[in-house]
């Protein structure tokens, strides 16, 4: 690998205005946008990522005609100490203009459906004033993200890492001081703290990566890195990608630190999409396909970051079976995703991961997008239901009394996000509907959509080289068919099970276009790599970047395995979801048959209870303990109290006695005092107010003056 | 031509006339007048020894005294209409608010 020394041709010189076109945007939202009307104030937000897209579809290009050479450009010193260098410098390579393209593309689009979103969302929430300082965040995220994609050391990596972290708390927090039905409470808060808490353990495991590489290398840059990495200790790198692997299972919400994905559903749809779906969380499969070159060293970290990702596919997979949110269901399927990226980077399949991360983004912000379209359709509904009661009230005032209040109770449960209260919506919202359906035979795995071909990719790389990887990620990929169709059944099929369901409305095209967009993408997608002589797109692509690429031609047997499998799911979930639709207020009819094993998908296997039992609760007992035993009953009240300040008042009692106190010091300031008066007493009577007897001081001090002046 | 020593004299007895009221009286416009004495006394002493000396600079000494003179009975009678305004006296001996 080597970087073009002679000042390469192109776009490269735009790098830096990758992050600085967003910075600019959130400046302008933060000056001026007090003025400004929500559409110039979305019009702004949407333009400034647009045009980083824009920079990043000129870099790419840029790098296509320079064949692919990875470009290093220098932005600005940072630190320089001693031999220790530094920098900010921009890389485009292959790889990390397909994340900008990615990141940059799917959040313009994002951004312009949240001008739509969040017009309707701060009139839910009553609070209009938020709509500014939320497009300030998805700007402020996509600066973070393109610094995370485009530095050319794991320290910038770790630098926009960082920031998109804080980003995607300070959006789940959005609504912090609700919770996502709008109620008074701090559920959206503690949900944006266990994110950043959770996440910062990981964080935790990818800084302990970074010192021993440190340490190791005396560098952070990537080529350095993996330059010197084919010179040491084997055990080095299985630390160093290791702890990467506790990072990457924070940020891409792996096993065991996947908790609070599901938990950051709390934050406004578009978030879900572009952060929480799309872009950050994908950031873990980045950073092991950008550090190929180390985990490649070391088959044992790659079977055990593959094993990681299989089991956390198919492990959410049946958490989302047994979840009633929509989004909720989407937040587990997102969780089971990645578990297919990070299997299959795992086991070197570096282009089907990153296959797989561009159409899961393409799909899965679609799926989100249209969650949020339905949920703001039932808003509206509830809406419109509501106020039809409130036009019938005049008629019947006995019997209306009782239903009002029946009614009034209504508005405070009801969920617009819980799937038991939809149905039929295939009628009211039919756009949406079609929408959702592309997005579903993506993510399923449907012949001809995008997730067809990348998660294809990654199973038939799993059968070839890690078996047990293979059957986990098959029966995790039924298992994504199934709830899928669930969801459908459940969502747009059989009857409205609210009033709500039954007067939803369909959104606005600032909503839909967005979406037909995503929808076109989620259909074709697939073409980007498609598993046949000369279609390996992406994979020549990043060929450049990494090196070794395995050209797989299509499996026959393994796409047949995988359709059928996913085919099959979707007619059970039609034996059991479509043929008799849900009732309102009917069990799920998976509950009765699969007894305590619904209840542990119901409630996520008891995960977080599981956190609660063995760290959490421990935790706050020793915080307890050293708080009130060690902090307050010995700190406080031993060594502060008793020994300090009893040390101290008893050298002052000594020290202010009566003899020293005031007989000494108080009675020397007292005769100070006494004598100055006394004194002045007596000269205050020179002062007699005659006018001669002055003049007659002036005259005898002249005649003494004079005086002396003679006799001298 | 009359010696520098009797102008000195002559000098010296308006000077100590001029003391003598600052002194002793107690109307303000006597007071007053006396300085004038006392002034126009140290004016004789320089025009004397001016004249004895043969230089100008002592005469244009006395001009500046004059001048400046004139400006500060300007000012003190205006003081002393003030005076009696508040006062509706001009005793000198009345004006002790100041004292100690």
């Amino acid at each position: 690998m080597f970087l073009s020394e002679a000042t390469p041709s192109g776009f490269f010189f735009l790098a830096p205005w990758l992050v600085f076109l967003p910075v600019i945007g959130l400046l302008i939202n933060i000056i001026f946008g007090g003025r400004f009307s929500e559409k110039v104030i979305g019009t702004v937000a949407s333009l400034a990522s647009g045009a980083a897209f824009v920079v990043s579809v000129l870099l790419a290009w840029s790098v296509a005609a320079g064949h692919g050479g990875a470009v290093s450009v220098p932005f600005a010193e940072w630190i320089h100490i001693g031999g220790l260098e530094l920098d900010w410098t921009f890389r485009v390579d292959s790889l990390s203009t397909t994340m900008m393209l990615v990141v940059s593309g799917v959040g313009t689009l994002i951004h312009i459906y949240a001008i739509g979103y969040m017009h309707e969302d701060v009139r839910f929430k009553n609070d209009p004033g938020r709509f500014r300082r939320f497009f300030v965040f998805l700007n402020l995220f996509i600066a973070m993200m393109m610094i995370l994609v485009s530095g050319d050391s794991y320290l910038m990596l770790f630098v926009g890492w960082e920031g998109v972290g804080l980003c995607s708390f300070l959006l789940i927090g959005f609504w912090y001081e609700m919770d996502t039905l709008a109620r008074p409470s701090w559920a959206n808060s503690n949900a944006a703290k266990k994110a950043f808490v959770t996440n910062r353990v990981g964080d935790f495991g990818f800084l302990i990566a970074g010192f021993i590489m440190f340490w190791a290398f005396g560098s952070f840059q990537f080529d350095e890195v993996f330059e010197a990495a084919h010179s040491v200790a084997p055990g080095v790198i299985v630390a160093i990608t290791l702890f990467m692997l506790v990072g990457v299972a924070g940020k891409s919400a792996q096993i065991p630190l996947y908790v609070w994905l599901p938990d950051a559903m709390a934050g406004p749809t578009p978030v879900s999409a572009l952060i929480h779906a799309a872009t950050m969380v994908t950031a873990g499969v980045y950073l092991v396909t950008r550090s190929a070159e180390l985990y490649m060293l070391v088959p044992q970290a790659q079977y055990i970051v593959a094993m990681t990702g299989a089991i956390t596919a198919l492990f959410a997979a049946t958490i989302a079976v047994g979840q009633y949110d929509i989004k909720k269901v989407l937040a587990y399927s997102t969780i089971s995703q990645l578990g297919f990226m990070v299997a299959a980077v795992g086991m070197g399949a570096f282009v089907a991961g990153m296959f797989h991360l561009v159409t899961h983004a393409f799909f899965k912000a679609l799926l989100f997008l249209s969650a949020g379209s339905v949920i703001l359709g039932l808003e509206r509904g509830h809406h419109h239901a509501a106020h039809g009661h409130h036009d019938d009230h005049g008629k019947g005032k006995k019997g209306k009394r009782k239903e009002e209040h029946h009614e009034e109770e209504h508005h405070e449960v009801f969920d617009p996000g819980d799937m038991r209260n939809m149905g039929g919506l295939r009628k009211t919202m039919p756009v949406t509907f079609w929408l959702y359906m592309i997005g579903t035979l993506a993510l399923a795995g449907i012949f001809p959509f995008a997730g067809f071909w990348s998660k294809d990719e990654i199973l038939l790389d799993a059968s070839l080289h890690y078996p047990t990887v293979y059957v986990l990620l098959s029966i995790a990929a039924f298992f994504t068919a199934f709830y899928m169709g669930r969801q459908i059944w459940m969502v747009f099929f059989g009857e409205a099970r609210h009033e709500a369901a039954a007067h939803a409305e369909e959104s606005k095209p600032i909503i839909t276009v967005p979406l037909m967009v995503l929808a076109a993408l989620s259909l074709l997608g697939g073409a980007l790599n498609l598993p046949f002589e000369g279609f390996h797109n992406l994979g020549h692509w990043l060929e450049y970047t990494l090196h070794e690429v395995e050209a797989l031609p299509l499996d026959l047997k393994v796409a047949g395995i995988s359709t059928v499998l996913a085919l099959t799911a979707i007619l059970i979930s039609w034996l059991i979801y479509g043929r008799n639709p849900l009732k309102a207020g009917q069990i799920d009819p998976l509950k009765r048959p699969l007894g305590f094993l619904f209840t542990g998908m119901e409630n996520k296997w008891f995960v977080d209870e599981g956190y609660f039992a063995v760290i959490i609760n421990p935790f706050k007992k020793l915080s307890q303990f050293l708080a009130d035993v060690v902090d307050w009953r010995f700190w406080h009240d031993f060594v502060h109290d008793t020994i300090i300040a009893g040390t101290y008042n008893w050298f002052s009692n000594i020290a202010l006695n009566v003899y020293a106190d005031q007989k000494g010091i108080d009675a020397f300031a007292n005769w100070l005092g006494d004598a100055t008066q006394s004194l002045s007493g007596a000269m205050r009577k020179v002062q007699n107010g005659f006018v001669r007897s002055y003049a007659l001081s002036v005259l005898l001090g002249v005649v003494l003056i004079v005086g002396y002046l003679i006799l001298k | 031509m009359v010696p520098v020593e009797y102008y000195i004299i002559l000098s010296a007895i308006l000077f100590t006339i001029g003391v003598t009221g600052v002194l002793i009286r107690r109307n303000a416009l006597i007071i007053f007048m006396s300085i004038e004495l006392m002034l126009n006394a140290a004016n004789l002493a320089i025009v004397a020894f001016s004249s004895a000396l043969k230089s100008f600079s002592g005469q244009i000494f006395v001009f500046f005294v004059i001048a400046v003179a004139a400006a500060e009975v300007a000012v003190g009678l205006a003081l002393i209409v003030e005076i009696f305004k508040s006062k509706h006296s001009i005793d000198v001996d009345q004006m002790s608010s100041l004292k100690g």
